[in-house]
């Protein structure tokens, strides 16, 4: 690990300015204090913003839900109003990592989580998004995990988190506050698709801090329900998931909110997939259709081309016991 | 100086070398199994490394070093985290319980003696990091079936393959056994 100065942010200003001349961020320190062990982060000052007040969840006025950036993955998971209101955002953070890190870990560390690409975390190997230009060795190495949406010559890298595939589902916005003020972004803009620039990976200015995620509010009653396949039962990264969220009146798909996870450079939304919904009955057969188009676009590397017909299935699984025919 | 002939660069050169460069550290003041320290440490310095090598406290085991294993589990404030990934700079006013701060005098805590019990260990590294999760695991309230007790319990991994007792020594200290 490289040395690093230490200082802990007494309030937003405080915070506000040692970001902009620089320092890095530490919330949870899941990501980050792994990743400098690594040195593949060599931050020369960390800036700790834990105790800033942003580990509120609100109701906001439109009947949406804020999550303050600092809550925890756990607080937020066990949150009385986000299990009433979105069901698949428990079940996302739920099955995320262990429950020591979701204790740690917070919502907005989260969403700006690294990928989990194992040339990426190692120093040795080439890999654009740690240093540009210099090639990317899971183009031609071992690419099992990797994405098959999204991706570009320069990187094929998944954005790992669960909770940001539930969170795109339901067209969640950031909150971002920085040196010249507030801004709010939908998170599927926060996060960038790799193109020839893998080393940005979200759409923060220098010394900006995400605040909030909001997640607006949706037509009653809403069903919704997170599911993830992986190597192992727990304690993994996805493979393939998929987030769905429905509204269903009078027998008939009004709403419908689907993202996958696990396949793409970042959070996956399927349009496809929800036109296909909207308007119909629900029925065994309009799932198995709708989750045809899941991996439309699909770019199989040489050893994750399971992916495609997996997401299908994960998807038409998560449709099927959220639409209630299961 | 003992001893010794001195060749190249002088000895006080290399000395003020080092000086120049000693990375940045801080003073913190924790509370450890109760009792109050202070100390100047490295920046770099992890929870794990704090009390393993400056504190001797050394039933907290490094697995992978990276949050993947569990086997470093402690209680922060009463939460269960990582102390791998945990920078002991941060950690100002902090109270830390390890697996040796569970014990009252001679008296075991229910779930070391549960683990004794159920015999959920075989070569043991993991086993004080599975004691502090399951404790916290308890605390949180995850302990309502087998299969609650086995995802909730998922952030320690047992290379012996103890899961089955391990599951059933939760659930003793639990008192559903
Ligand atoms: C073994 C292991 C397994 C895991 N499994 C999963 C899994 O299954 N699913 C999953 O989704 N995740 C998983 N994770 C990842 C984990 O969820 C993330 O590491 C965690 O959410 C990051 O949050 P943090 O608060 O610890 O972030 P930090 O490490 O503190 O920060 C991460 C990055 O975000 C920046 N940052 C943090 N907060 C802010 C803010 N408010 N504004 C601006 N920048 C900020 C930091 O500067 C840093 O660059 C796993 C991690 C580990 C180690
Ligand atoms: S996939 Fe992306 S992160 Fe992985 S080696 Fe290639 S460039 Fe690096
Ligand atoms: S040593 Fe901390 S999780 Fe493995
Ligand atoms: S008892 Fe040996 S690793 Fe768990």
């Amino acid at each position: 690990m490289h040395p690093f100065t230490y200082t802990k942010a007494a309030d937003m200003r405080e915070a506000l300015s040692a970001g902009r001349r620089g320092g890095r961020y530490i919330a949870g320190g899941t990501t980050l204090v792994d990743l400098m062990r690594e040195t593949v982060e060599r931050p020369g000052s960390l800036v700790d913003i834990s105790t800033l007040p942003l580990r509120e969840v609100t109701v906001t006025e439109r009947g949406g839900l804020r999550i303050g950036a600092l809550v925890s993955m756990a607080e937020a998971g066990a949150h009385p109003k986000v299990r009433a209101l979105y069901p698949v955002i428990c079940e996302a953070l739920e099955l995320s990592a262990s429950a020591q890190l979701r204790n740690m870990a917070t919502i907005g560390g989260n969403i700006m989580q690294r990928t989990r690409c194992t040339y990426f975390r190692d120093v040795t190997a080439a890999c654009n998004k740690r240093d540009p230009g210099s090639g990317c060795a899971a183009l031609q190495g071992y690419n099992r995990n990797h994405a098959i949406l999204g991706t570009s010559d320069s990187c094929v890298a998944t954005h790992p988190s669960d909770l940001a595939v539930a969170l795109a589902a339901l067209d969640s916005t950031v909150r971002l506050l920085g040196p010249d003020g507030e801004r709010t972004l939908p998170l599927v803009d926060f996060l960038l698709k790799p193109g020839s620039t893998p080393n940005r990976e979200q759409a923060l200015r220098k010394g900006e801090l995400i605040t909030a995620v909001e997640i607006p509010a949706l037509p009653r009653p809403l069903k919704s329900g997170y599911l993830k396949v992986r190597d192992r039962q727990s304690y993994e990264f996805a493979l393939t998931s998929a987030a769905v969220a429905l509204h269903v009146r009078g027998g008939v798909i009004r709403e419908a909110k689907v993202a996958a996870g696990g396949v793409g450079t970042v959070p996956w939304k399927l349009p496809t997939v929800e036109r296909h919904l909207i308007g119909e009955r629900p029925s065994h057969r309009l799932w198995a259709e709708a989750a045809e188009h899941a991996a439309d676009g699909a770019h199989p590397l040489t050893h994750n081309g399971f992916k495609a017909e997996l997401l299908k299935r994960t998807v038409e699984r998560r449709l099927r016991t959220v639409g209630g025919t299961a | 100086m003992v001893g010794g002939v001195v060749t190249g660069p002088p000895v006080h050169a290399a000395e003020d070398a080092v000086a120049a460069e000693v990375p940045p550290g801080s003073r913190v003041s924790l509370t450890v199994n109760g009792v109050r320290r202070t100390v100047t440490i490295d920046n770099r310095t992890s929870l794990l490394d704090l009390l393993r090598e400056h504190f001797g406290l050394t039933g907290s085991k490094k697995g992978c070093n990276a949050g993947a294993c569990g086997a470093c589990t402690v209680l922060v404030d009463g939460r269960r985290v990582n102390s791998c990934l945990t920078l002991a700079v941060r950690l100002e006013g902090a109270e830390v319980t390890t697996i040796e701060g569970l014990a009252k005098g001679d008296r075991l805590h229910p779930l070391q003696q549960a683990f004794i019990d159920q015999d959920a260990f075989q070569c043991g590294f993991c086993t004080p990091g599975q004691i502090v999760s399951g404790v916290g695991c308890i605390q949180e309230g995850h302990t309502g079936s087998a299969e609650e007790i086995r995802e909730w319990m998922s952030g320690n991994l047992c290379r012996c393959g103890c899961y089955v007792k391990i599951e059933r020594a939760v659930e003793q200290a639990a008192g559903r056994k």
